[in-house]
């Protein structure tokens, strides 16, 4: 009876909080968390495309449908898929893993790195700012694939605008995607062309939050512009910071389009991340839905073991997150 | 910061001025690659102008299903961003505004769905859409992009409507405003700019997704632009002059969205992005 009340008093007081969130939780619930439920369920089977029926059905010249029992059904096998991937005996989960870190520390550096320089730079008063801010967050407005699309056009080992400078300039035209490392380089300066506008404006805002005072009586005592950069500034975005590194890092990890496209693996799979080389490993072909779902887990683990990670430095530096 | 000396003004404006090229420059040249002829577009020579001609866009929007599947990418961008804004400023005020029980692990969850590869969803995703009869259908890809969108949006706008001082939400529920309309008649309003840049964002994640799409729809009637366009890159021999020409029609409408959104793009996100 005591919980009845406490259920009907909870409900009176929390009703409207519930009624707004209720449709995104349910959204939620039916695609994203029973989905991965699902998934989880999967990687201990060895379901694919060719034997996911239980039963095999025939129509038969009565017009009736015969079933029999799918003599090769898929059927449970514990670890063996993440056996079979950990041991690198399906796919290069060791040298995929290696590459996506270069590939998402170089991506996170050089956004925040970029984003931050020129937030710096564009945030003070002068001529065209706002002409040079619309220009510099113009390639956020381009779709990744567009984007993808046009770096590979750039460095088109034949008819790509890069080689022909090159040319121009006596150098010898260089195979981009010939070469694990060059193409890898060419992946990742498109990830961060296109990674730090979202950097940038997201760091304006921070700067644009830290009061003006602070650095009018900083440099009435006399604190030079890069300690009031060193002593105001960061710390000042830091909110900001924690919160976009964090997000820039779980978005490049999983970020698709840019390696698919652009690389697609050239050279011999040699630049493919994570995700990529799970998508080939698992969906070209038959379709292997349990290889699938036991890289995605793989994925998400590491992703959560890193922001866990993450906010515990944070937290251990006094950050209340 | 008056008082800069011309040298260090040339630095800043030229820094500037190389950073904005630097940012422009592809897609420049992409631009200007779709107006030339085919064998310009293959040959090494550098041209920035060589014998305009409008024929790969013609070909592209003649030859081609194109307008249909813009069509699409437009009924599927604009939905996604409509019910995208809806969902995440409702959740993202009650998140601000009331604290009930399961709203910390809302907010983790939101936080989680962001690191989910799609490959461990579209499978499963895919069934449930099968169940529903859903699959070939324009609805299974704006359900798939809101779930993309609508935790990112939804923790934006929690983020700036606690910059909103509840001072305002009291003084309406005085003058006999419920919940709802206060919502909706005082907070929404006050928003706008963080309303932008989350329409901005849902808009933008469902006109440039490949993935979902080439998993749901089947048959060329129901391809988005982002899909349709793989049908112009084959694994020999890519048709550039074609692709550059369609990308440039490609961006274009989401150039318009980034136009309407860019004035709000750093108010709307600061106190979106500061307060996680």
């Amino acid at each position: 009876m005591t919980t009845v009340i406490a259920l009907r008093r909870s409900w009176d007081k929390h009703w409207t909080a519930w009624a707004m969130v209720v449709p995104v939780v349910l959204i939620l619930a039916v695609l994203i968390l029973y989905p991965l439920a699902n998934g989880i369920w999967l990687t201990f089977t060895n379901q694919t495309e060719a034997n996911q029926l239980a039963e095999i059905c025939t129509k038969s010249i009565t017009g009736g449908e015969v079933c029999r029992e799918n003599p090769n059904a898929w059927s449970y096998v514990g670890f063996d898929n993440y056996v079979n991937i950990l041991t690198g005996r399906i796919g290069e989960f060791w040298q995929w893993t290696g590459t996506t870190v270069i590939w998402t520390a170089a991506g996170v550096a050089f956004h925040y790195g970029l984003g931050l320089g020129l937030a710096v730079l564009i945030h003070r008063e002068m001529r065209f700012r706002g002409l040079y801010r619309v220009l510099l967050v113009l390639p956020w407005a381009v779709p990744a694939f567009i984007s993808a699309f046009a770096w590979k056009f750039l460095f088109n080992e034949r008819l790509g605008l890069v080689n022909s400078v090159l040319d121009a300039f006596g150098f010898d035209s260089v195979a981009w995607f010939a070469d694990r490392w060059s193409s890898l380089f060419v992946a990742v300066l498109t990830n961060i062309w296109l990674g730090v506008p979202f950097m940038m404006v997201a760091l304006l805002g921070g700067l644009q939050s830290i009061p003006s005072d602070l650095y009018e009586s900083a440099e009435i005592d006399g604190a030079s512009p890069w300690q009031r950069f060193r002593h105001i500034t960061l710390p000042g975005l830091r909110p900001v910071s924690s919160t976009v590194i964090l997000l820039g890092t779980i978005w490049t990890f999983n970020m698709f389009p840019i390696i698919f496209l652009v690389t697609e693996g050239q050279p011999a799979g040699q630049t493919e991340i994570l995700v990529t080389g799970a998508f080939r490993a698992a969906f070209e072909g038959i379709r292997n839905y349990s290889l699938a779902s036991t890289y995605g887990v793989l994925i998400l683990s590491i992703l959560l073991v890193f922001s866990v990670f993450y906010r515990r430095v944070l937290r251990r530096q006094g950050e209340v997150w | 910061m008056a008082g800069r000396t011309k040298g260090k003004s040339i630095a800043l404006h030229t820094t500037l001025i190389l950073a904005s090229l630097i940012a422009v420059g592809p897609i420049l040249w992409v631009v200007l690659s779709s107006f030339k002829p085919g064998y310009a577009v293959q040959s090494t020579e550098i041209t920035l102008i060589k014998d305009p001609t409008l024929a790969n866009y013609r070909y592209v929007l003649f030859e081609t299903r194109f307008p249909e599947w813009f069509l699409n990418s437009v009924i599927v961008a604009s939905l996604t961003m409509l019910i995208g804004i809806f969902f995440s400023a409702t959740t993202g005020y009650a998140l601000s505004r009331f604290n009930f029980p399961g709203r910390r692990s809302l907010m983790m969850v939101f936080l989680v769905t962001q690191m989910f590869p799609v490959s461990i969803l579209i499978v499963p995703i895919y069934s449930i859409m099968s169940t529903l009869g859903l699959i070939n259908t324009l609805p299974s890809l704006v359900i798939a992009y809101l779930t993309i969108a609508v935790p990112f949006c939804a923790w934006m706008l929690k983020g700036y409507f606690d910059s909103i001082p509840t001072s305002l939400d009291e003084a309406a529920s005085l003058d006999g405003c419920g919940p709802f309309r206060t919502f909706w008649r005082v907070i929404l309003p006050l928003a706008r700019p963080a309303i932008a840049v989350t329409g901005f964002y849902s808009f933008l994640t469902a006109w440039g997704e490949v993935a979902y799409a080439s998993a749901f729809t089947q048959t060329d009637d129901k391809f988005t632009l982002a899909y349709g366009l793989q049908q112009f890159v084959p694994q020999f021999n890519a048709q550039w002059e074609y692709l550059t020409a369609a990308a440039v029609l490609v961006t274009i409408p989401a150039g318009i969205v980034f136009l309407f959104a860019q004035k709000h793009l750093v108010s709307g996100l600061t106190a979106g992005g500061t307060k996680g």
